[in-house]
């Protein structure tokens, strides 16, 4: 039932792309899609919702469309469901932000047509319970936003983007591929159902997860995978940005729990080893990068590479304790990933949202042209505030409650025996830790330099607040950022059914807890109550603030700046984001980056200004994407008089050809 | 009833940190006075300049938004809470359970974000110093924090504090190589949460090497008074915390008789005399260091507490 309905809400979407395309020319169009859009994912979200929290059996569909010895398996489980509510949630508050944002669109027919298209295509990999529809459904989701990275393609940076986007959306998809021949194996078995049953010899199972975690780790962007996801998804619009970012990366986490959790069978220990590996480089370099950034949407969309990290570190550790039997503690540690996948979903698209509205009404992207936009835009700062601190991983918000349980699942992990992984863990940890105090900064930064201080330009200076439905679309994220990072019990709760699906275990039920806190493992190992904390802090702030008015001094005058006396009237005197960024660059970039700094002091006699420049290498880039560029193109070269040979040598070489793959045949069976 | 007793515990230690945290450091200050042999301001003058500032008006600065005004309260009652859950006289405080250790490090985590914001509010080059410089020192701090957070709750098989200080208070704890190296990293992160020498100066104002000072440059009036109290609050609370860790005689632990109760907070105010005198010794001994020498003192604090959890990773004996 539930499942019909998000199929329909699927037809319902692509219909309304077709229907776009015959309407592009009308004024009204971007509106009206828009709005259908959000009324069709509301209903597709309250099917899921509903499907989660009542925890019903798997609902199952086979339509006589695709492949014709197959057909189209979809099915509905407490898995798809939940990240079918991810999507839904982030799609349904794009559109209703869209439905503001889209009105400043310069090109509104490179853009509304695609947008239904790419939701269809998201939830539809969600619920496909076949390789075939899995793939063409994850194809369909690429390619159509890989239509709305470039939807700006004037901008030659777009077009690159959008470029390296199209060949690292090809490989990954390359690699799923793969990654389910492997499964299917000789019989071709290429439903789900089939591939759970048969379970997979263990060098095969390898094999699948590695290149599930090419596959699924390029679309998430695990580093070094994540090399095209900076560009690409600052290239689209806001609200698009906002989807690839905070929902399209959680689709790929969805592809990678469902082979490598639910199909590839009984996991070896050291498959935590490589993914935990991954995911914490991920976590460090993502927000090292993104402290690095001055461009505001290319430092969120950095910074969604960090939180994939986190949530990869609660899928290893998962699969760490899973392969051990240490049911319960996998059980906490998937929660955390999945809760994790949530939240991040939430403040992803309201920072995205808070960076278009900024971008929409100062065309500025860069924060070194941005400054006091608090002024003028009180209600996007203060939404964008809250976003800030939530993703900081900071009390009482809900960015907190995801790390503070994969803290509680690093500390069950001294009980695994392999010794690897005892020795692995606690650097985890400690990279983990020092991602998150890095992130506090790199948002410090973030929501300093662009909406505190003076403004620096004339457009900065002139901002105004955006529009009503926006507002009301980062206003609703903001509140459910609050509300889960309050009532993390009632989140963790919805989430059982999956764990016990996955893992066979679930956490304990959290809602009959003490005052709603949330108690992972026992009250006297470790609690968290969110709301008590939230309502201390408010309790005695108003407290104090009220006491001191009536008791002490409530008056307040307004003076130019003191800053110990010398006030400098040029806004450039301000501290800027690159020199923000400085004594950290300082500690963590000459090793990371090979940061230099270069001085240029004109001699005393000359009136030319000093010059400061910092040069930063990208060692992904340099080390592994520019070699090997260099090597495919030198092939490409050497291949080339390949195409200018006779007939007879052509025929020649395909019958060489052909004799080596028959050789290789009968020698493989 | 007993939650009317455990109501009115939790109340007597809001209270008393509160109260305390300016005596503590108007005592620091005198002992540091009298090493370099000045008679240095009497013990309450913290109170006195709490009221001062409190009764004064606020300048705030033209371009100040409406954050900067209400940042003091948020960092005062992130810091009020965080001090009010860490046992001081009793273990197994009524909300003790309402944030752990974890929560304890991130609350104040929260504060010095916000204070951090404070200082570009205003957008003056002093506070974008001093929360640049923050920032960095804080991005090395916190994660040596969650390091010795890690090591104590593999010892104490808990990350709440109550326990854990009840565990240390067992004769099951022993001696420990961890524990020490934990220690030591637990002191070297105090020293910089609460920008004590050698990383920063508290008693300075015009010195580019400064970094809170830098950032509360701009406050003033009752907002500078809460901000100066957080700050005297945070440095009991690490001193408590540290007490409470790895000092844990005299605690009462779950009983409410008034005499137990009355020792237990003379215990504590001796265990802050001693804290505060150890640490006028180290400050009036030693020179703050440069700020680029800061990331060597805190990335070794970072190893010593890795070292220490790994330690605990690979034997429950260390």
């Amino acid at each position: 039932m539930m499942l019909s309905v998000a199929l329909f809400g699927v037809a319902v979407l692509l219909a309304l792309a077709v229907l776009a395309l015959l309407m592009v020319r009308s004024p009204m169009a971007s509106r009206l899609i828009y709005t259908a859009c959000m009324i069709v994912t509301a209903a597709s979200l309250a099917a899921a919702l509903s499907h989660l929290l009542t925890a019903r059996p798997p609902e199952e569909l086979t339509l006589p469309i695709g492949l014709p010895w197959l057909g189209a398996h979809l099915r509905l489980d407490a898995l798809s469901a939940f990240f079918l509510v991810v999507v839904d949630l982030g799609a349904m508050t794009a559109s209703l932000f869209a439905i503001g944002y889209g009105e400043h669109e310069s090109a509104p027919e490179r853009i509304v047509p695609f947008f239904p298209a790419f939701l269809a295509g998201m939830t539809l990999v969600v619920l496909a319970d076949d390789a075939f529809t899995f793939l063409l459904s994850w194809e369909f989701m690429s390619l159509t936003s890989w239509a709305l990275v470039i939807s700006h393609h004037r901008v030659p940076e777009n077009v690159r983007a959008g470029y390296i986007y199209l060949l690292m959306a090809s490989f990954g998809t390359l690699a799923l591929l793969l990654a389910f021949g492997l499964l299917a194996g000789s019989d071709g078995l290429y439903a789900f159902a089939q591939m759970r049953a048969a379970h997979p010899a263990a060098a095969v199972a390898a094999l699948v997860l590695l290149l599930t975690l090419i596959g699924a780790g390029s679309k998430a962007g695990l580093v070094p995978l994540h090399a095209w996801l900076p560009l690409a998804h600052p290239a689209a619009p806001s609200h698009v940005s906002a989807l690839m970012s905070g929902v399209m990366t959680k689709v790929a986490v969805y592809g990678f729990v469902r082979i490598v959790f639910d199909l590839a069978g009984t996991p070896s220990w050291w498959w935590s080893i490589v993914i935990l590996t991954v995911a914490g480089i991920t976590t460090v370099m993502g927000v090292l990068y993104a402290l690095m950034q001055h461009d505001l949407k290319r430092l969120l969309a950095y910074h969604t590479v960090e939180n994939i990290g986190i949530i990869f570190i609660g899928l290893g550790l998962a699969l760490a304790f899973k392969s051990q039997g240490m049911l319960f503690a996998a059980a906490l540690a998937l929660t955390a990933a999945l809760l994790h996948v949530f939240n991040h979903s939430l403040f992803k698209s309201l920072l995205f949202f808070g960076a278009g509205a900024v971008l929409t009404t100062t065309g500025e992207r860069d924060m070194e042209n941005l400054g006091g936009l608090i002024h003028r835009m009180p209600q996007t700062a203060f939404v964008f505030l809250i976003g800030c601190v939530a993703i900081s991983a900071l009390p009482p918000l809900n960015g907190f409650v995801s790390e503070w349980l994969t803290f509680q699942a690093i500390l069950l992990s001294p009980q695994l025996p392999p010794w690897g992984l005892k020795l692995l863990v606690p650097a985890i940890g400690a990279l983990l830790a020092l991602s998150a105090a890095l992130a506090a900064a790199c948002f410090v930064k973030a929501y300093g330099i662009t909406f505190l201080g003076r403004p620096r330009t004339r457009s900065a200076e002139t901002a105004s607040e955006t529009d009503w439905f926006s507002r009301v679309a980062m206003m609703v994220l903001a509140s459910l950022c609050l509300l889960a990072g309050i009532l993390p019990g009632l989140f963790i709760d919805a989430l059982a059914p999956i764990s016990s699906f996955l893992i066979g275990k679930s956490m304990p039920a959290q809602i009959g807890a003490q005052w709603l806190s949330i108690v992972p493992i026992a009250e006297s190992r470790s609690s968290y109550d969110g709301l008590l904390v939230f309502l201390f802090m408010t309790v005695s702030g108003t407290l104090a603030a009220f006491a001191i008015h009536r008791l002490a001094s409530d008056r307040l005058r307004r003076a130019p700046a003191w800053d110990c006396g010398y006030p400098d009237a040029s806004v450039l005197t301000q501290y800027s984001a690159t020199s923000f960024a400085q004594p950290i660059r300082r500690v963590f970039g000459t090793v990371v980056f090979q940061a230099r700094e270069t001085a240029e002091m004109a001699p005393p006699d000359d009136t030319r200004p000093a010059r400061l420049t910092v040069e930063l290498h990208d060692p992904i880039w340099e080390w592994i994407y520019a070699p090997l560029a260099d090597t495919i193109g030198a092939v490409a070269d050497r291949l080339n008089h390949l195409q200018f040979l006779t007939i007879r040598q052509f025929l020649t070489l395909v019958f060489c050809t052909l004799v080596v793959l028959l050789l290789v045949l009968a020698l493989w069976s | 009833m007993v939650l009317i007793r455990d109501l009115t515990i939790q109340g007597v230690q809001m209270v008393l940190v509160l109260l305390l945290a300016p005596l503590f450091t108007g005592f620091v200050r005198k002992v540091k006075a009298r090493l370099l042999r000045r008679r240095g301001p009497p013990l309450a003058q913290p109170y006195f300049d709490l009221v001062r500032l409190m009764r004064k008006d606020v300048v705030l600065a033209d371009s100040a938004s409406w954050l900067f005004r209400v940042i003091p309260y948020l960092v005062f009652a992130a810091t009020w809470v965080a001090a009010s859950l860490v046992p001081t006289f009793r273990t197994g405080l009524l909300f003790s359970w309402s944030a752990d250790l974890i929560a304890i490090a991130a609350l104040l985590g929260s504060g010095r974000f916000f204070l951090a914001l404070a200082g570009l509010d205003v957008g003056t080059s002093f506070g974008g110093i001093g929360s640049s410089r923050e920032a960095m020192i804080a991005s090395l701090a916190e994660p040596a924090m969650i390091m010795i957070v890690f090591t104590l709750a593999l010892i104490a098989g808990s990350t709440q504090l109550s326990t854990m200080s009840a565990f240390m208070a067992s004769p099951a704890v022993g001696l420990r190589v961890s524990l020490a190296l934990a220690l030591i990293a637990l002191i070297m992160v105090a020293i910089a949460e609460n920008s004590r020498i050698p990383i920063d100066n508290p008693a300075t104002h015009l010195e580019l090497t400064m970094v809170h000072e830098a950032m509360v440059l701009e406050y003033s009036g009752r907002h500078l008074a809460l901000i100066e109290l957080a700050s005297w609050l945070k440095l009991v609370l690490y001193v408590s915390l540290i007490a409470c860790l790895f000092a844990p005689w005299g605690i009462e632990s779950s009983g409410a008789a008034l005499p137990a109760l009355a020792l237990g907070i003379a215990a504590y105010i001796a265990k802050l005399a001693v804290g505060g005198v150890l640490m006028a010794l180290f400050e009036t001994s030693i020179a703050k260091m440069r700020v680029f020498r800061v990331p060597e003192f805190l990335g070794a604090a970072l190893m010593l507490g890795l070292l220490a959890t790994l330690l605990r990773f690979v034997s429950g004996s260390f």
